[in-house]
């Protein structure tokens, strides 16, 4: 049982955590917490949707190419939205005050929704699951190799960010732009140029989480994205928002608990969890795990 | 000498004209006041019964969004779950009233329960940052709807409350019996009037001053003297008990609550309403209540249901749009455009 919930738990952790980064990659270039990133996963779940639902015919050979096809359209389709909407509802905000961009992204994330409610429709849609599934038994633990699949792929994508923000030029941009914008402009940086490079990985991630999320659950919707997105935001600030490390950590970790719960107590308690840990979060330790208490300046 | 005399006769002019103004916004707040005590009995005698019940509904989101105004508007906190302090107030009211405790009772009690749960939320919560405490107030909402979700022995779940054969005692007012539209909207209107009163006179009180103060600048409010948890405080609470009593009112109007009526999408939408129809002030307020519930809810019967669909989405466009171009909504509040703009270049 224990073993088992885990295994759910690191399944459920990885695509928390893809999605968390891109709150936490906004968070801490602009220090606005980027509500309609919600959307932009469920969009990128649609696109996925939409790419395998239109391959009619899956020989098994061709099976990998498919899906790499349906993940990068998916992530590109999610990032260039992502990139879109900083372009259209935040970017002529950036000097107000700090609640106004709040309330055009929540503007932007009702109209997405009710987009794609209008368009795609407001029923459920059944992920085609073209994935072969096969069980392996490890001692009496149950893992799919969907769930595999699933960890193994973020944890890759985690390793490729991670190797990008700390040893490229433009990974070091990123971090420079994130301390102060100002000074790295008069190091001749780019500050939208960059600002728009995190929209679009964090939105990139965010439609490939979405993707996976499809798959596991098998069944995608227009509101999905609101709930998963206060999760995913959870653990964010359960890592420390700002902090790309602690996002990956805060998902695993929110996951696991998560699954816990939904195996120790009840189902119901599996969503009533992740608030509680959230607000027990802000109160207690609001900087996080790995994140670094800011003292405000005057 | 002579300036002096001129001076003063200036004086009694300016002073003269302000009264003659003074007198005109009289008559227009009377007249305004007297076609809404005497337009909906016309249309009730006319049969326009629709009108009346949509007056109802805009009558009470406005005591929502009056009492929300009071901590988004004036004091600058983002409260992304206040319909959660309107189920509180809701599921009270009908709680009590469905053993036979009459509404004059039931809500004090709602209005004492919903300020008593907002000042325990607000004890921890407003110490913190304003997207955050946006983000913690979102999760409380959820939490209340999915507690009143989940607890079935209390609230009936998803089913709703009153359950089958239980009944909501009537509002009595000694021997008027309020059960159909246009006496609700009578009442309405008086709780309604009551609650713009106190807002308005709250805006203009010492209270109303430091929290606009607060608002501009948390720091420097503290270092004049203010004592900001505290009338943080009292701006949180004394909005969420509009919040209650406008539950308490609505579930004895309407008859039936469940869970789904008290979503994220609502607490949204009435932010949206201020937002859009000027924050920190009260007829901007009413004016996005009736631009986003008001004029769709009469439109519903003539465009049909499906409008009701994308009206959400024309809602998401003019909350971009307007943040955007006129971020102060469309009634701008006299405080906020008389603000010191100054541009924040950070080095």
């Amino acid at each position: 049982m224990f073993f088992e919930q885990l295994v759910n738990g690191l399944t459920l952790g990885s695509i928390y955590a893809l999605f968390a980064l891109g709150y936490t990659m906004v968070y801490g270039i602009l220090l606005m917490i980027n509500f309609a990133h919600s959307e932009i996963f469920m969009v990128g779940a649609y696109i996925g949707f939409l790419v395998l639902f239109s391959i009619l015919a899956f020989p098994p050979q061709f099976l990998p190419i498919y899906f790499l096809l349906c993940f990068i359209l998916s992530m590109l389709g999610a990032g260039l939205l992502a990139v879109i909407v900083e372009r259209i509802a935040y970017k002529p905000l950036r000097k107000a005050s700090r609640l106004t961009p709040l309330i055009s992204a929540i503007g932007v994330s009702i109209f997405l929704q009710n987009l794609i409610m209008l368009t795609v429709g407001a029923q459920s849609k059944t992920y085609p699951d073209k994935l072969p599934i096969t069980q392996f038994h490890f001692f009496d633990v149950q893992i799919s190799s969907l769930q595999i699949f699933i960890f193994g792929l973020s944890i890759l994508l985690m390793i490729i960010l991670n190797i990008f923000v700390s040893r490229t030029k433009l990974g070091k941009a990123m971090r420079a732009v994130a301390e102060n914008h100002t000074v790295s402009q008069l190091m001749g940086i780019n500050v939208n140029t960059i600002i728009s490079l995190v929209f679009l990985i964090g939105g990139g991630l965010g439609g490939i989480a979405g993707v996976l999320n499809g798959l596991y659950y098998g069944s995608i919707k227009y509101n999905m994205g609101f709930l998963l997105g206060i999760k995913a935001f959870t653990a964010a600030v359960l890592g420390g928002i700002g902090n790309i490390k602690g996002a990956m950590v805060g998902g695993f970790i929110l996951g696991i608990a998560e699954a816990l719960a939904a195996g120790y107590i009840s189902s119901e308690s599996k969503d009533i969890i992740a608030f509680v840990i959230l607000i027990l979060v802000l109160l207690f330790r609001p900087a996080g795990i790995f994140g670094e208490e800011v003292t405000e300046k005057i | 000498m002579k300036n002096e005399i001129k001076n003063y006769e200036l004086k009694i002019k300016n002073g003269g004209r302000r009264e003659g103004r003074k007198l005109k916004i009289w008559i227009t707040w009377i007249i305004s006041l007297l076609l809404l005590i005497i337009l909906p009995l016309i249309g009730y005698n006319c049969g326009n019964y629709y009108a009346i019940h949509v007056a109802g509904l805009v009558g009470i989101y406005c005591i929502l969004c009056v009492g929300l105004n009071i901590t988004v508007g004036y004091t600058g906190l983002l409260d992304l779950g206040f319909m959660s302090f309107c189920a509180i107030g809701a599921y009270t009211a009908v709680l009590l009233s469905i053993k036979g405790i009459p509404f004059w009772i039931t809500l004090p009690i709602s209005l004492f329960l919903g300020g008593f749960i907002r000042y325990l939320l607000g004890v921890p919560v407003l110490r913190l940052r304003g997207d955050y405490l946006a983000i913690v107030t979102l999760a409380f909402g959820e939490i209340v709807r999915l507690i009143a979700n989940n607890f079935d022995w209390l609230t009936n779940g998803p089913k709703g409350l009153p359950r089958v054969g239980e009944k909501i005692a009537e509002i009595r007012l000694f021997s008027l019996v309020f059960n159909d539209d246009l006496q609700f909207y009578y009442l309405i209107f008086f709780f309604l009037a009551g609650t713009i009163l106190i807002s308005y006179r709250l805006e203009h009180s010492r209270i109303g001053r430091a929290l606009v103060a607060i608002r501009e600048d948390e720091l420097a409010a503290g270092l004049s003297g203010i004592n900001v948890s505290q009338i943080k405080s009292i701006a949180f609470v004394l909005s969420g008990m509009f919040g209650a009593l406008a539950g308490a009112i609505y579930v004895h109007w309407i008859g039936f609550i469940s869970p789904e009526m008290f979503t994220f999408r609502e607490s949204v939408l009435l932010v949206s309403m201020i937002v859009i129809g000027g924050m920190g002030n009260i007829g901007g307020a009413i004016l996005g209540v009736i631009l986003l519930v008001g004029i769709p809810e009469i439109l519903r019967p003539v465009l049909g249901t499906k409008f009701v669909d994308y009206r959400m989405l024309i809602f998401g466009m003019i909350m971009i749009v307007v943040i955007i171009f006129r971020p102060e909504g469309i009634l701008r509040s006299k405080r906020r455009a008389g603000e010191l703009k100054i541009k924040n270049y950070e080095l």
